[in-house]
């Protein structure tokens, strides 16, 4: 579904990314681990047209879609999830999952999907005359990945969906990434620097060091790995 | 013969503040969305207005010519000011702003003084330096007569055409699906960005809406006082940007009440102590509000990102 093949990315001479590939298939969820820095959140940037490569190719379904403008890339059927969230601090709940469906002109299928989210995070139909900014961190995150689903994307890009968040909400969130990849068959990309939980949810498993893809493997064969034990699992 | 009562005269002058007041916010409010959206203090933005105001008295003498009858000059003269001036504003921000978008914050700023001086010379070597005589196209109502010394027909147009110029503005930045992008865009550029959003659209789209607005408050303006010249802008725009200021700036809610207030303080300083210390006024209470309220009125304290 989507193939980056060797990219570089910089951020005016400094180069964050060196030679980067990989792949994401049709229905699956893998996961980008790495430490702080290590361009996890630049590989999602430049897939998304924030930062475009300065070299390589970024294939989507065939498409290369490495020179294509932020707007035209999410078109396509790409939402990105950013670190951080990025709720509209002063957009209410339905406002800012309105932006989701910013592009879409079926409002039926739009209130559908409205009826869908309010379903899985109850807590969002609660507050959907509140802004997004008197929300609390997960609550945030449930707007900030429903949001996104609005745009009903073919490949969610999720960018530390576990920040900043207590235990529970985490697993909270995370169950739901699954239950989105379940349900709505929606491919996911998951950008994680909590390495145990991102393993155990995704299938495949990518590391990366420096800028550079180091391993990649199954997520179970990357979890009994004893040097991602080490590195990243604390173990 | 007129005998005013103190109380006659305090409603006289309130009219008359709020007469300014709207023409104020008008343009203060290309201001504020501007700041809103891109964080630039659009210095160029006055010119829009003066602009808009030429245009309309370039219309209207064509109209004229042409034999219709007063109202429908005034409308088609305003349409035709509001939508030349909007093509200005879109044009400005496409080449003077647009290419400066990453660059560092003092740019845009230096590029849009450099606009403001290109505009304002451009007039004076396509129209005139000189004062310009302009029609008055604000009809006299006969219902006002009774009233004639505290509430004229165009004070009159001019509180109800720019209140519903800004009612339309809120509506349609509280419920449209362009309004909630606006907001949006201003609130997170970024994420807009990532959400399929062309965020150049929207600031064109903000511009042109500004403008718009600003190029309406200078056809009821110059119909009002009687002439134009090619500083209009320039004066107008300093005190719209000081309303701006005042309410808050970025929020557009402010810029309206910062704008009343004041033209309502301008035309209690003329009418209690005198014409001369207008200004005196007006700027002394920005000093004092910024003092307490350092980020106006209904502003958000936020972190200087300079």
């Amino acid at each position: 579904m989507l193939e980056i093949k060797n990219i570089d990315v910089f951020y005016g001479n400094i180069q964050a990314l060196h030679g980067v590939s990989l792949r994401v298939n049709q229905g699956e969820i893998i996961t980008l681990i790495g430490a702080n820095g290590a361009g996890k959140s630049t590989t999602l940037m430049a897939i998304s047209g924030i930062v475009p490569p300065r070299s390589g190719s970024i294939l989507f379904e065939g498409r290369d879609i490495s020179a294509m403008a932020a707007d035209e890339i999410f078109k396509l059927g790409l939402c990105q999830v950013p670190e951080g969230r990025h709720i509209f601090p002063e957009l209410t709940v339905t406002e800012n999952l309105d932006m989701g469906a910013f592009l879409r002109r079926d409002s039926k299928g739009i209130a559908q999907d409205l009826e869908y989210i309010y379903q899985l995070f109850p807590i969002l139909a609660k507050r959907r005359h509140q802004p997004g900014g008197n929300l609390s961190g997960g609550e945030q995150q449930m707007l900030a990945i429903s949001r996104a689903l609005m745009s009903r994307p073919r490949l969610l890009l999720l960018d530390e969906p576990s920040m900043g968040l207590a235990p529970l909400i985490t697993k909270q969130i995370f169950d739901i990434i699954r239950t989105i990849n379940q349900e709505q068959h929606t491919t996911i990309f998951l950008v994680e620097q909590n390495a145990n939980l991102a393993l155990q949810t995704a299938h495949r498993g990518y590391v990366l060091e420096n800028g550079r893809v180091v391993m990649q493997d199954q997520a179970a064969e990357l979890l009994s790995n004893t040097a991602i034990q080490k590195a990243y699992l604390g173990i | 013969m007129y005998c005013y009562a103190p109380m006659e005269y305090f409603i006289e002058l309130t009219f008359s503040g709020l007469t300014r007041g709207s023409i104020y916010a008008l343009i203060a409010l290309g201001y504020t969305m501007v700041y809103g959206i891109i964080g630039l203090i659009n210095f160029a933005h006055g010119e829009i207005y003066m602009i808009g105001a030429f245009t309309a008295l370039i219309a209207s003498s064509v109209l004229t010519y042409l034999g219709l009858p007063l109202p429908a000059i005034l409308i088609l003269a305003a349409l035709a000011a509001i939508i030349w001036s909007a093509a200005y504003g879109y044009t400005m921000e496409k080449i003077a702003y647009r290419p400066l978008r990453d660059a560092p914050r003092l740019s845009p700023l230096i590029s849009a003084i450099g606009m403001s001086i290109f505009l304002q010379n451009y007039v004076q070597l396509a129209q005139t330096a000189d004062y310009l005589p302009f029609p008055a196209l604000i009809p006299e109502f006969d219902f006002l007569e009774p009233y004639a010394g505290i509430v004229g027909s165009t004070d009159l147009v001019i509180l109800v055409v720019s209140a519903l110029g800004m009612i339309g503005l809120m509506l349609l930045i509280k419920y449209t699906r362009t309004g909630k992008a606006m907001r949006a865009t201003a609130q997170d550029k970024k994420m807009a960005l990532l959400l399929g959003i062309n965020v150049d659209r929207i600031i064109s789209i903000t511009f042109i809406i500004g403008s718009g607005l600003a190029a309406l408050g200078g056809v009821l303006i110059a119909s009002h006082i009687g002439q134009i010249n090619l500083y209009i802008g320039f004066i107008a725009g300093i005190k719209a940007f000081t309303a701006a200021v005042l309410g808050g700036i970025g929020s557009i809610p402010g810029a309206v009440l910062g704008s009343y207030i004041l033209g309502l303080t301008e035309a209690f300083a003329t009418g209690y102590v005198s014409s001369d210390y207008e200004d005196v006024f007006a700027f002394s209470l920005l000093v004092l509000i910024l003092i307490f309220r350092p980020a106006g009125l209904l502003g958000k304290a936020t972190i200087e990102k300079v």
